[in-house]
């Protein structure tokens, strides 16, 4: 039967047209969530009571603990973090190492940048910067503080050495393999537009790797803190006033515990600092603004 | 400036390949893309290069790029030979990646300007006058990733317009959109033209591209690519009718189709 039907020629309907109705305009949604919802809805509100919380508990535990000289409480860190801020000396402190570390990152971004464009230029070029990355990448800075001690002394060159020996490598090697992701596409405007040379790396070469290069930059800086951190603790007396790392060091061994956490804390927060907003700014205004990011 | 050179009935071509064959290597065996190819592009042209896949259409437009040298031969553009990628032979890819991501839409098509030595207020307002023409003003403060694809191929087309290059160099531009995209893109185009008068060599598989764009279509032949002949579209409207376009269509898909049945399948899969 119902074959019977689908043989024959459909039923013929008229046809008709039509004028366009207007289009509905676009609605915003009602603004019908509650405040509740909105405000547990925001990423840093839900981190801030979640360390809030964990604050709490430490100030309990520590208070039924009642040693500050193997854990301060909370508020007792708090206060010392806090005079520390106003005496100065945590600042002074903090300073000195963030000072030391601009420095080593910057000598090491003009050595990566310089060790990458070799191995863009040339075959024997990409051979050694492989080569060494391979080589050096995987050996951790502090394995090289002794060699610095016997080269350099104690002081800041040792410290710059290790640094830069930390930043270098993983940057080297993330902006070499941002650079020869370019696709060729790219490539072939670049060069139709009449770029050659360091202009074509600079207009072209560097912005299209750029989400390489920023992964490259934010591990360099999380290999420097560290190391940084960890060599001052072995060494950060040379000059008149050293690093956090000292700074840490030295309130431990005259039992300042509370201290000890004020300068954790400080590291900590420098670190959180420039990971959430230097990087996330940088993020935002480039690879985010352009679509790059993956 | 180049002297001008002695008059003949002719004009001096724009564009002219001598004898060009271009060869790569693979790992296996060396490749013939293009053989003995022999043309000239006239000013104002509207130069199809139509061939099937396998006729280096796209190499071939490539080494007029400046991007590859030929194995033999000579590519000459206004009487000076090719040696390098320039602004005077701009090329718009089939590919969307072409505008570069970090910069606006009107920032894409000045860039290459102010590169050229073209002033910031010059370069400025001559994207502006061609954003106006590809009617993407409303989007020039746009990235290119908050573009749909045909609006990311009138960028480059505006672009590679704004240089103002001698020739047009176009690989497949419209073959990555949907067809009524490319439908409405070819007319743009052609108004373009129209309204600028550029000198345009246009990379196509398709026949019908061929004939809706070109003035003068070059067919070549596949494996390696070799000139098969070289046939008029007649001009705008007057001639033009559905007859003639339907006449040319058979007679190009003829050529095209001859050349296609010359090998034997079962032998090639043999041999």
């Amino acid at each position: 039967m119902a074959e019977h039907i689908l043989r024959q020629h459909p039923l013929e309907r008229p046809e008709y047209l039509r004028a366009l109705e207007p289009s509905l305009p676009d609605i915003r949604l009602p603004d019908q969530i509650s405040g509740w919802h909105r405000l547990t809805g925001i990423t840093p509100v839900r981190q801030v009571t979640l360390l809030l919380i964990l604050a709490a508990a430490w100030q309990i535990y520590a208070s039924a603990l009642n040693n500050p000289l193997i854990l301060p409480s909370f508020a007792q860190t708090a206060t010392a973090f806090w005079s520390g801020i106003v005496g100065g000396e945590l600042l002074l402190r903090a300073w000195t190492s963030i000072e030391l570390l601009l420095a080593g990152y910057a000598v090491a971004l003009v050595l990566s940048f310089a060790l990458t464009l070799m191995a863009i230029s040339s075959r024997l070029g990409a051979d050694l910067l492989t080569l060494l990355a391979s080589m050096f990448n995987p050996l951790p800075a502090i394995a090289l503080l002794p060699l610095a001690l016997l080269w350099f002394g104690l002081g800041e060159k040792s410290l710059l050495f290790v640094l830069v020996h930390s930043v270098t490598w993983p940057l080297a090697l993330n902006t070499y393999a941002g650079f020869r992701g370019v696709g060729e596409t790219l490539r072939m405007t670049g060069h139709s537009f009449g770029l050659r040379g360091l202009r074509y790396a600079f207009a072209i070469l560097i912005p299209a790797a750029f989400p390489s290069i920023l992964t490259g930059l934010k591990i360099g800086w999380a290999f420097a803190w560290r190391t940084l951190i960890a060599a001052e603790l072995v060494f950060g007396v040379s000059s008149g006033s050293g690093g956090l790392g000292w700074y840490i060091y030295e309130n431990r061994n005259q039992l300042e515990t509370a201290n000890v956490f004020a300068g954790l804390l400080t590291v900590i927060l420098i670190g959180l600092a420039v990971e959430s907003l230097i990087f996330r700014v940088i993020e935002r205004t480039t690879v985010r603004r352009w679509g790059m990011y993956r | 400036m180049p002297t001008p050179a002695p008059a003949t009935l002719l004009p001096q071509p724009l564009l002219k390949l001598t004898d060009v064959t271009i060869q790569y290597a693979t790992d296996l065996q060396i490749v013939t893309a293009v053989q003995n190819l022999t043309f000239e592009v006239l000013r104002g042209d509207r130069f199809i290069l139509l061939g099937p896949s396998g006729s280096g259409k796209s190499t071939l437009l490539k080494a007029i790029g400046g991007f590859i040298s030929p194995t033999r031969g000579s590519i000459a553009l206004d009487g000076r030979a090719v040696a390098r990628p320039g602004p005077d032979r701009i090329m718009v890819f089939q590919e969307f990646d072409q505008l570069l991501p970090w910069r606006t839409v009107r920032g894409n098509i000045a860039f290459p300007l102010r590169e050229n030595g073209v002033s910031r207020a010059a370069a400025t307002e001559r994207a502006n006058g061609l954003l106006a023409r590809v009617g993407l003003t409303k989007f020039a403060g746009h990235y290119p990733h908050q573009l749909s694809g045909g609006m990311k191929q009138r960028v480059a087309i505006a672009r590679a317009l704004a240089l103002e290059p001698r020739v047009l160099l176009m690989d497949e531009p419209f073959a990555a959109l949907d067809a009524m995209t490319r439908r409405h893109m070819q007319e743009e185009l052609l108004r373009l033209w129209d309204d600028l008068g550029f000198t345009l060599l246009f990379v196509t598989h398709s026949i019908e591209e061929a004939i809706l764009l070109g003035s003068r279509i070059l067919i070549l032949s596949p494996h390696p690519g070799r000139v098969r002949g070289e046939l008029n579209v007649p001009p705008h409207g007057g001639d033009r009718t559905a007859d003639s376009r339907q006449f040319l269509e058979r007679r190009i898909h003829g050529l095209l189709f001859d050349q296609a049945e010359l090998p034997a399948p079962e032998e090639a899969a043999h041999g």
